[in-house]
């Protein structure tokens, strides 16, 4: 008799989603989906709204993100008016996207994934959460709390705001850097630095203990896509497009964001709201890929920085080739912390960052324009269109989340079969992969997510629908 | 064109005469020809208004000045009520403020004001009056009417989800600019602001790109193009300087 597992709410992510599993006669795992069960259409809404209001509109779509939002809008935008910022606008808004990359990064790996790596998958669900790690880890608690701190006062002194600042605008940003500002974000660096290496130091030697679940978490051949600079290095903000095979060769370079149609194109599946982008000469759904902080460090040639690409060729050296386990999602998060706060380290020192002029003002030029910079979570392009008084008449967007649906969904089926099997469902084989969906730190609405374990219950439903048991 | 009554002039011949009446209980003086509201201002006793502005005849459109006048029924605008001698007005009793928070609750429930993304967040006089009244939740339902954006015109935008219909961009057309490039269409809940006879902005005739509407908007409805969320920071000082200079063309001004 056919049986279907439901998870719903998956716990400590951030949004709504949900997981089907689906057992076979024999009580064997089938198939597996990863749905996302709301719907916000701000593709749709922002359809009449002039371009200039885009920045502000999308980065609402996200309260831990924004700043991302905000950037791929706010370079979609200057496409339209056809103008590049001022230097100091670029700095400014690369030196943001850090404080954001500390922040979101601390938030997935700290409050939300930590329990389950060093509390265990299988530990007590009222002791796996947060208040679990402060009580077992004070002081890694502790460094986590601080991190996060230091990227959303780096967000605020930029900006004006930690969240939804309204701060970048097309042409550039709407205010310079304040001078006392760049002295105090230098001060914070040192702490953040000590923090971020002993952290890695204490993830690494947890490595070994999750040798399965870095088997087993979406550990199959895909490609893979992220943003690089002119050098191949590490970019989140103003770089060119690689995508690379799983065997790690280069399959397309330096793709100019505006060209992203050429190489990405988007399925609709029934049993989801969120869209299936996929590599278009692969085609549907051969064409899987991954973004996000392992994809990008499998596409780039190095980070750039010192320490960060010390800690980048150790990260490497794991496998042959590109990592394809997504567990190694929490340590490329760690290492791109690093890699943010060195990259922080060099903006500051730069004279140009204090400029006064920030901002390129002109009419829109022309009718379309695309953004593309990298999220926390992954790839987020941004694409308008509008007529000649500047009102928007199209949108697409597509976030981090969507890029990564397809290889969750088939991680999700690859931890079930490894860890669910008959009858006997344990909760650390659901945490499982629950923890799988966390890996990729999803960003399903990012407005809400749930603080340490929320009821979620589990169904046992036969092929024609009717409910056998809850637990 | 409508013809402004203009304020009758005082002289020699015309003296207006001084009232003494009660305003929350203090005893204020002023002269018969002035509003109530004018006179609560001079003695530090705040109203709250929307479609008032100084340096604009008076429209009585908002009702947010709403007044109790001991002996009357109804309550009634103070900005275009004038005093009687010994009258006793009430500026915020109970029943005043639950008034104007619900006339202000009807306006947020007309249109789609969302702060949030609004030109004039942290500007606004609406979101100010909201504030100041304490209203942190709207009561009735909303009607989120499609609304378009008319950006036609090359600098400006009119956003008519933010409008307030309160009127000061025809007044300020027609009473400073003398352009009347603004007017009003429809009756009730459909009314809207127009440019010429209901055609886009950037194809009007009469508009002189002078922008006085935009600075006198109290809302994000009319802005500049361009302006980024919380940017657009209006300025009205030149009004009252504007007005007194154009009226001594008219010869209305003293000499």
């Amino acid at each position: 008799m056919a049986e279907t597992i439901t998870i719903e709410p998956i716990t400590r992510i951030e949004g709504h989603g949900k997981i089907t599993i689906i057992l076979d006669d024999d009580g064997q795992v089938s198939d597996a989906r990863f749905h996302v069960t709301q719907f916000r259409g701000f593709e749709k809404l922002c359809e009449g709204r002039p371009y200039y209001e885009m920045p502000a509109i999308t980065e609402r779509i996200c309260g831990i993100c924004p700043v991302s939002h905000a950037l791929a809008s706010g370079k979609a935008c200057d496409a339209i008016l056809g103008v590049h910022p001022p230097e100091a606008a670029s700095l400014l808004r690369r030196l943001l996207n850090c404080g954001e990359f500390i922040q979101s990064h601390a938030l997935s790996f700290f409050y939300l994934s930590s329990p389950d790596l060093f509390l265990g998958m299988d530990a007590d669900p009222a002791k796996r959460n947060i208040t679990g790690i402060i009580e077992a880890y004070p002081e890694m608690a502790r460094d986590g709390i601080r991190l996060r701190k230091i990227g959303q006062q780096i967000i605020e002194m930029i900006s004006g705001k930690r969240i939804h600042a309204s701060w970048v605008v097309p042409g550039g940003v709407n205010a310079p850097l304040d001078a006392g500002h760049r002295q105090t974000m230098l001060q914070m660096i040192p702490e953040a630095l000590e923090i971020i290496i002993r952290t890695l130091a204490l993830f690494k030697k947890t490595l070994d203990q999750h040798r399965e679940e870095i088997r087993t978490f979406a550990n199959f051949p895909t490609y893979f896509m992220g943003m690089v600079d002119e050098e191949g290095n590490l970019e989140h903000v103003s770089g060119r497009l690689r995508i690379i095979d799983a065997k790690g060769h280069i399959v397309a370079d330096a793709i100019d964001p505006a060209d992203y149609r050429e190489y990405i194109a988007e399925a609709v599946e029934p049993w989801s709201y969120l869209k299936f982008p996929y590599y278009k000469p692969l085609g549907f759904p051969a064409g899987i890929y991954r973004v996000g902080p392992a994809a990008r460090l499998n596409v780039c040639n190095g980070c750039g920085t010192a320490l960060a690409d010390q800690e980048w060729a150790e990260f490497r050296e794991i496998e042959r080739g590109p990592l394809m386990s997504s567990f190694f999602n929490h340590y490329a998060r760690l290492i791109e912390i690093l890699f943010c706060i060195e990259t922080m380290q060099g903006l500051l020192a730069e004279p140009a960052i204090l400029a006064a002029r920030v901002r390129a003002v002109a009419q829109p030029n022309f009718p379309e324009g695309v953004g593309c910079v990298e999220a926390p979570r992954g790839t987020l392009i941004h694409h308008y269109r509008v007529d000649e008084d500047g009102l928007m008449t199209w949108a697409n967007l597509i976030v981090a989340t969507g890029h990564n649906t397809m290889a969750m969904s088939r991680g999700v089926l690859q931890v079930a079969k490894r860890f669910i099997t008959g009858a006997k469902i344990t909760e650390g084989a659901l945490n499982r992969v629950e923890a799988l969906i966390r890996a990729f730190d999803p960003c399903l609405s990012c407005s809400t997510h749930a603080l340490g374990q929320a009821p979620f219950t589990i169904r046992f439903m036969k092929t024609d629908g009717t409910i056998l048991g809850e637990t | 064109m409508k013809i402004h009554p203009r304020k009758n002039v005082r002289s020699d011949l015309n003296p207006s005469r001084l009232l003494t009446f009660r305003i929350d209980e203090r005893v204020v003086s002023a002269h018969e020809d002035e509003s109530i509201l004018s006179v609560a201002r001079q003695n530090g006793i705040s109203i709250p208004t929307l479609c008032h502005l100084d340096g604009l005849s008076e429209r009585g459109a908002c009702r947010l000045c709403i007044v109790e006048v001991k002996g009357v029924a109804r309550l009634l605008p103070s900005c275009v009520t004038f005093p009687r001698q010994d009258m006793e007005i009430i500026t915020a009793s109970e029943r005043v403020v639950s008034y104007r928070k619900k006339i202000l609750e009807l306006l947020f429930t007309e249109r789609n004001h969302v702060c949030a993304v609004c030109v004039s967040n942290g500007h606004c006089e609406l979101q100010n009056l909201a504030v100041e009244l304490g209203i942190s939740h709207v009561r009735y339902p909303y009607l989120y009417p499609r609304l378009a954006v008319d950006a036609s015109h090359s600098r400006f935008s009119v956003d008519h989800n933010r409008c307030v219909l309160c009127l000061r961009c025809v007044r300020v057309c027609d009473e400073i600019e003398g352009a009347h490039t603004w007017d009003i269409m429809g009756r009730g809940i459909t009314s809207r602001v127009i440019t010429d006879l209901n055609q886009p902005w950037g194809s009007s005739e009469t508009c002189t790109g002078c922008g006085k509407c935009v600075q006198v908007c109290p809302t994000g409805a009319l802005s500049e193009k361009g302006k980024s969320v919380a940017e657009m920071i209006k300025r009205r000082q030149f009004l009252p300087y504007l007005q007194m200079m154009r009226g001594r063309q008219d010869e209305s001004w003293p000499k």
